[in-house]
């Protein structure tokens, strides 16, 4: 929908501006870098989070307890496996990673707004992980869950530097994403190149746009939640200690308040990707435009007025619970828009069904499953014999762990040759695609089964009646660890084999401005601004 | 009847009371609403794969509007919405508490174990563990039976006001549709029935530290006879527990002689 009238060519006489190895990738203020830095953060720490639910797979195979000592390093996995996941891995890649490799280029920007803000965003989140995988090998570890409600977070039930070493994580955590929300805000509103205004922009970039915002208003309120837990935990305060006068459920507001935008900042960048996927392999403009970017606007802004759907259990009342079960279902509703809009590009397309977009099928499909179980999760007359059983653990899995990991997966081979140079093979992306396809369903489908018959979740053990399903879900989880190593093998190869390929190598489709630049782009982008016709 | 999970199940536990029934009949619905979304989907999906591409579709049209379409598919999901919203609403009205409870039992979790209060029927209060493994009995449920179930009269509405004393609980038992938090500093109330004579099983259902896997709920119920001969004998048993400060009617029926009671409570006075 946007093309770049700069028809000079990027050669090579870019590079002498290149830093030396300690300087670009250390002190790195280049855009690129720093995404390319992000996403390798990102693989590196989904190695430790997937390694973490293998192992939880493993104990659940069957009934007993086999490979886990007590319950209480098995909260403590859940929790690292639930932070590391949101925190380390998706947040990174779709939103440090794409974002920052991808935003200023489709909107014609040279650059980041803050180059050295995105430094310190990025390098900030590296103590905050291992701050986090140190807290499992300290003490009795954090296993609060990755919600960490108080009182069972409280210094009296994870005593101990452990639950602290992780709250200090989630700060150095939130700090890198306000840091990096408040650049792309910037760097959206202030550096688009001549003529690319807002209702031209792609959808990837106002999908961060969007996201930037959601960080930017919800963060800092789970900064002063865990701020008010730790000082309840170390400088006598009773915020949410019921013996000082405090209250439990207040945490339970301020944390979802933030949780619950945290979801859609974990899934919209994904929409974006998946909306620019679609359109090249159909061959066709995103169908919607301005729908489908305003359809992010309104899950983005009714995001915030959701949270206590969360807490039906909470004991807040009947009339509070029919509003935000009333707020949540429209939410629906935008959703809706965006999986038909992108039916509907497809809709008449010439479609080629390549390894990029057959995970954006995937994507439309799985999000479809975990969006209409989350309807019905909305309704608290159901709600009260699923929630926190394993339904609600199907049911954001469905959502993250196959929508916006398949939108990941989805980035990845899209960008891969325009990131790196070398295009990936296809036969090895698409047997890909497959295993992980067939691994996550068998994993995720089954836990609807043991949630309607009331298995609750951050079970170590179980009832035997719960043996079958679980079996099924844990060979399902092997089979997505497998396709996980895979996918480093993909990589791998793709380095191995350096197939270079052309600035457009999607061809007619892909009309975003990084096609217009070469692959790799040059280390700056853009000597002289696009303009858009 | 027993209300437990049941090997490779995959609906909802069978329902044992009222709110359990209506729960049913709404998740139905439910169902059905999701089953025929998620297909209409998939079909359109398949149909967009088989029909439109590079080799049967070489060209592609480049139509990236029809606003009757885009009205359309935000309007129709609106109206499905306000299908699921109207029972949804009746049923958390209905769930919400009891008017006219029968008995009112007080719930507090505890790590980790249940503890359950009965201020009607003399104030006695008795602890609730699991059983353990070594010491289960042919036929008792591994990880879900306990020493002491939560005895309840049948057909009768049971008030649950949940307490929380440590860590936050969740008393959870899914065949009869109830399930609350048990908070430190509040009270929560909720309600239960069971229309059949049997056995629930529950689970604890908020994450509460090392065994929270292990402090299982077990409510019985039993015809109202049953139910009286076992207060009476649980008045016995728990006598102890009725606490410092005994309520009026406790003491006068303890003078009526209970003597193990009289005892007790001489004691503590």
């Amino acid at each position: 929908m946007a093309s770049s009238a700069n028809a000079h060519g990027h050669d090579d006489h870019h590079d002498h501006h290149t830093p030396g190895f300690v300087s670009r990738w250390f002190f790195s203020t280049n855009h690129k870098d720093i995404g390319t830095l992000y996403i390798i953060f990102s693989l590196i720490a989904a190695i430790v989070g997937i390694g973490l639910s293998f192992l939880m797979r493993l104990e659940l195979q069957q009934p007993g307890m086999q490979i886990f000592s007590d319950g209480q390093m098995w909260n403590v996995f859940v929790s690292a496996h639930g932070l590391i996941m949101v925190f380390f891995v998706i947040m990174p890649a779709l939103i440090g990673g794409f974002g920052n490799w991808f935003v200023p280029i489709m909107i014609g920007a040279p650059d980041m707004a803050f180059p050295r803000l995105n430094n310190i965003s990025f390098w900030l989140l590296v103590p905050a992980f291992l701050l986090l995988a140190g807290s499992m090998f300290v003490g009795q570890g954090a296993g609060a869950g990755w919600t960490i409600y108080p009182p069972l977070s409280d210094d009296t039930y994870q005593s101990g530097m452990s639950m602290d070493m992780a709250l200090f994580a989630l700060h150095l955590a939130g700090a890198s994403s306000i840091l990096g929300a408040v650049n792309f805000i910037t760097t959206i509103f202030n550096m688009r190149a001549p003529g690319m205004t807002l209702h031209k922009m792609p959808l990837f970039a106002w999908s961060m746009l969007v996201t930037a915002f959601l960080l930017l208003l919800s963060v800092p309120v789970l900064g002063g939640a865990i701020t008010m837990l730790i000082t309840d935990r170390n400088f006598g305060t009773s915020f949410f200690d019921p013996a000082g006068g405090g209250d439990p459920v207040l945490f339970q507001h301020l944390f979802w308040f933030f949780g619950h935008p945290e979801v859609y900042i974990m899934i919209l960048p994904a929409f974006g990707i998946i909306s620019h996927v679609i359109s090249t392999f159909s061959k066709k403009p995103i169908f919607g435009y301005l729908g489908m970017a305003y359809a992010m606007v309104a899950i983005g802004v009714v995001g915030f007025v959701v949270w206590a759907h969360h807490m039906y259990q909470s004991g807040i009342d009947v009339d509070t619970r029919a509003y935000f079960m009333a707020a949540t279902m429209v939410i629906a509703v935008p959703t809706g828009i965006k999986i038909f809009s992108w039916i509907a590009t497809m809709w008449g397309g010439s479609i080629r069904l390549e390894t990029p977009m057959l995970f954006a099928v995937g994507f439309i499909f799985l999000f479809t499953v975990g969006g209409v179980t989350g309807v019905v999760l909305a309704n608290a007359g159901v709600t009260q014999i699923l929630h926190n059983t394993y339904y609600v653990v199907a049911h954001f899995h469905y959502v993250l762990s196959l929508g916006a990991v398949f939108g990941i997966y989805a980035g990845i081979y899209y960008w891969m040759g325009k990131m790196s140079g070398y295009q990936y093979s296809e036969t090895l992306g698409r047997i890909h695609f497959w295993m992980t396809f067939i691994g996550v369903n068998l994993t995720f489908f089954p836990m609807h089964f043991l949630g309607n018959q009331g298995m609750p979740r951050r079970y170590p053990d179980y009832p035997d009646a719960f043996w079958g399903w679980n079996l099924v879900a844990s060979l399902g989880a092997y089979i997505s660890v497998a396709s996980f190593l895979f996918f480093f093998y993909v990589m791998f190869d793709t380095f191995r084999r350096k197939v270079r390929v052309p600035g457009n190598y999607w061809g007619e489709g892909a009309t975003t401005l990084e096609w217009q630049v070469s692959s790799p782009p040059p280390f700056h982008t853009f000597d002289e601004l696009p303009r858009i016709r | 009847m027993v209300g437990a999970p049941q090997p490779w199940g995959i609906g909802l536990q069978a329902a044992g009371g009222p709110i359990k029934e209506r729960i049913h009949d709404f998740n139905d619905l439910l169902l059905w609403i999701i089953i025929i979304t998620t297909v209409f989907v998939a079909a359109l999906l398949a149909v967009c794969l088989w029909k439109y591409n590079h080799k049967t579709n070489p060209v592609a049209s480049q139509n990236s509007h029809n606003t009757a379409l885009e009205i359309a598919w935000t309007v129709v999901p609106v109206l499905i919405l306000l299908v699921i919203a109207i029972p949804s609403f009746r049923l958390i009205y209905y769930q919400d508490r009891a008017r006219d409870a029968d008995l009112t039992i007080n719930v507090t979790g505890r790590q980790w174990y249940w503890n359950y209060a009965y201020p009607d029927n003399g104030n006695f209060n008795f602890d609730s563990r699991m059983v353990a493994d070594a010491d289960l009995q042919p036929g008792q449920l591994r990880n879900l039976d306990v020493d002491e179930p939560l005895v309840v009269p049948v057909n009768r509405t049971i008030r649950i006001i949940t307490h929380g004393q440590d860590v936050i609980h969740s008393f959870f038992v899914p065949s009869l549709g109830v399930q609350r938090y048990s908070i430190p500093g509040r009270t929560i109330e909720t309600w239960m029935r069971a229309d059949h004579t049997g056995t629930f099983y529950g689970q604890c259902n908020q994450i509460c530290g090392t065994n929270h896997a292990f402090m299982p709920i077990v409510v019985r119920a039993l015809p109202q006879a049953e139910f009286d001969a076992w207060v009476a004998s649980a008045r016995t048993r728990f006598a102890d527990s009725t606490g410092a400060a005994p309520a009026p009617v406790a003491i006068a029926e303890a003078a009526r002689g209970n003597a193990g009671t009289e005892v007790q409570l001489a004691a503590r006075q």
